[in-house]
């Protein structure tokens, strides 16, 4: 326990450590190279064991088992980690800007009385302070910011480390909960899998994405015709779902799936973290879109600043032309 | 069931926007506001509950940006009472700060069910949503997609995973949840509606005391990230563009 010591709260979906949780290691690492502490590796559950392995990159995992902590609910969850980073009092904890961290980061920094920034994207310490870049707005916007109280609960965004690949010490410390767990007033009740039958967009060598510049439902069409010509399907940015275009199975991001086809056009589509967290890992990315700024543009290997309906069904016909 | 929703305003990211002078906050007179995304899928959430199970919705939002349209649309959609907090900065609040002084408001009102946007974009210190629950001494769970009533004094949310898997969770009242997306969509209102809501609402004003949390970061700068320097830009007619991306597409094996 130090007080240069660098916590990463740890998640799994389902039966794997989660990737941001990966990420975090590799940031934690770096960050604790600057501070002289270690690396610290928080994993709640009730069973914690089967996922220490992948948790390597970490000095120490300190693992809490408890059958209230089987399944994510909030209040359960907050109260170990408001007793855990008390007793650590580390220099930062570092937790994803997930759906489990949306809900804990924000009151443990209430709860500890400690700093807290969203949207973290880079993380370096000088002298007693953190120098951190957040983004905001979408992703239009930068800001720089200093953090000299401790510890800094720092909600990143996925994608801004590499994975943590240099071993750690890796020492596995499992206890109890700290404090007496009673169920809540918010009880998980069972977990619901999207209905099968659907496209598995994560298996397509091409997805042909739509977000808010598609603008109205008749114009998915075009979309699809496009997706057609390609040999591919149709995917979708969250605001598309939301208006219930196309089914929450065709969702790109934080949220929905992380695809990596072979390529990954994306139309009309602005490129908020949230989306780029589903989509960056893809072989070739071409981004339409009439704002020059749009964030998209910036993880695109080609861009075109362009009205995408004036654009697919050229397109559509081209590329049947030279596919003879 | 009695329903609060806040609702915030946020700046539109269609617009271009510019750094103020001190390099540290947007030109608050060059944004246009508009509703928080998430917030006006929470108000279609409560609106949904209120019509499936009875009740009444009450917004509260800061007086801050354009709120007032967005209050007329709200009480022409069917929000019952519509509570405006005073706020006089130039500077939108803090999450901490809006948390403190919008629940000095909701408490007056004696909901059962707190509903807010689980985010907004121009958050840095965090995100407000749980932070109020915690104001309001009641739990919290957010990144909700969709919510029914359940039994007396409850209700069922849908909590959103990766992967489009849901986790469902019983939530006894009161309690506040963080809204990613209502059932459906946000309802469309006419102009006309709206034209007759500002003719027939009443806002209840309400002052509340400051929030007086300094921010616990400093910070140094804002700026534009460096956009598209990856990407190389394709120009010329939508002919040319279509070709050249098809050309690209056979160079690189998508099509064959």
């Amino acid at each position: 326990m130090s007080a240069q010591d660098i916590l990463v709260l740890a998640e799994t979906n389902q039966d794997a450590v989660a990737d941001i949780t990966l990420e975090l290691l590799g940031g934690a690492r770096e960050l604790a190279a600057a501070t002289g502490g270690r690396v610290v590796a928080v994993l709640l559950g009730s069973q914690g064991a089967k996922f220490t392995g992948a948790l390597g990159a970490a000095d120490r995992i300190l693992v809490v088992d408890d059958p209230q902590l089987a399944d994510f609910s909030p209040e359960p969850y907050l109260a170990v980690l408001q007793s855990l980073v008390a007793a650590e009092g580390p220099r930062a904890v570092l937790i994803g800007s997930t759906t489990i961290g949306l809900d804990v980061a924000p009151a443990l920094g209430a709860k500890l009385d400690a700093p807290v920034l969203g949207g973290c994207q880079s993380i370096a310490a000088e002298g007693d302070a953190l120098k951190i870049t957040c983004g905001l707005c979408g992703g239009k916007i930068l800001a720089d910011v200093e953090v000299k109280g401790s510890p800094a609960i720092l909600m990143v965004l996925p994608g801004s480390f590499r994975p943590g690949e240099e071993p750690g010490a890796a020492q596995v410390e499992t206890k109890p909960s700290p404090v007496a767990l009673q169920p809540g007033a918010i009880t998980f009740e069972q977990m619901i899998l999207p209905e099968a039958g659907d496209v598995d967009i994560t298996q397509q060598d091409v997805l042909v994405a739509i977000g808010r510049g598609i603008q109205q439902e008749d114009n998915v069409e075009a979309a699809e015709e496009l997706a057609k010509a390609l040999g591919g399907a149709l995917a979708a940015s969250r605001p598309i779902v939301d208006q219930g275009w196309l089914p929450t199975t065709r969702q790109v991001g934080k949220s929905g799936m992380i695809v990596k086809p072979k390529l990954y056009l994306a139309l009309g589509i602005s490129g908020a973290p949230e989306h780029q967290e589903g989509m960056s890992g893809s072989d070739l990315i071409i981004a339409v879109n009439t704002d020059p700024s749009a964030p998209i543009f910036d993880i695109a290997d080609y861009g075109v600043e362009m009205d995408l309906m004036d654009l697919a069904e050229p397109l559509a016909e081209a590329i049947n032309e030279k596919k003879g | 069931m009695n329903i609060a929703v806040v609702i915030r305003q946020v700046p539109d990211l269609i617009e271009p926007l510019e750094i103020d002078a001190s390099g540290t906050s947007l030109d608050m007179d060059e944004v246009s506001f508009l509703v928080n995304e998430t917030d006006d899928h929470a108000l279609e959430q409560a609106l949904l509950l209120k019509e499936s199970s009875g009740g009444s919705v009450t917004v509260v939002a800061l007086d801050f940006g354009e709120v007032d349209d967005t209050l007329y649309a709200a009480a022409a959609k069917g929000a019952d009472r519509i509570v405006k907090v005073a706020y006089d900065e130039d500077r939108p609040p803090s999450p901490r700060q809006s948390a403190a002084m919008l629940a000095e408001a909701v408490k007056q009102l004696g909901a059962e069910l707190v509903l807010v946007g689980v985010y907004a974009h121009d958050e840095l210190e965090g995100v407000m949503a749980p932070l109020l629950a915690l104001e309001l001494e009641m739990p919290y769970v957010g990144v909700i997609r969709g919510a029914k009533a359940g039994e007396p004094g409850s209700v069922t949310a849908f909590k959103e995973f990766p992967g489009a898997v849901m986790a469902q969770m019983n939530v006894k009242l009161p309690a506040v949840l963080g809204i990613l997306a209502a059932d459906q969509p946000p309802r469309y209102v006419p102009v006309s509606r709206i034209r007759n809501a500002m003719k027939s609402t009443e806002f209840e004003e309400q002052e509340v005391a400051a929030a007086a949390i300094a921010p616990a970061v400093k910070l140094q700068r804002m700026y534009h990230p460096e956009v598209g320097e990856r990407a190389e830009m394709l120009t010329g007619s939508e002919d040319e563009v279509a070709a050249r991306i098809a050309e690209i597409l056979l160079e690189k094996g998508v099509i064959k």
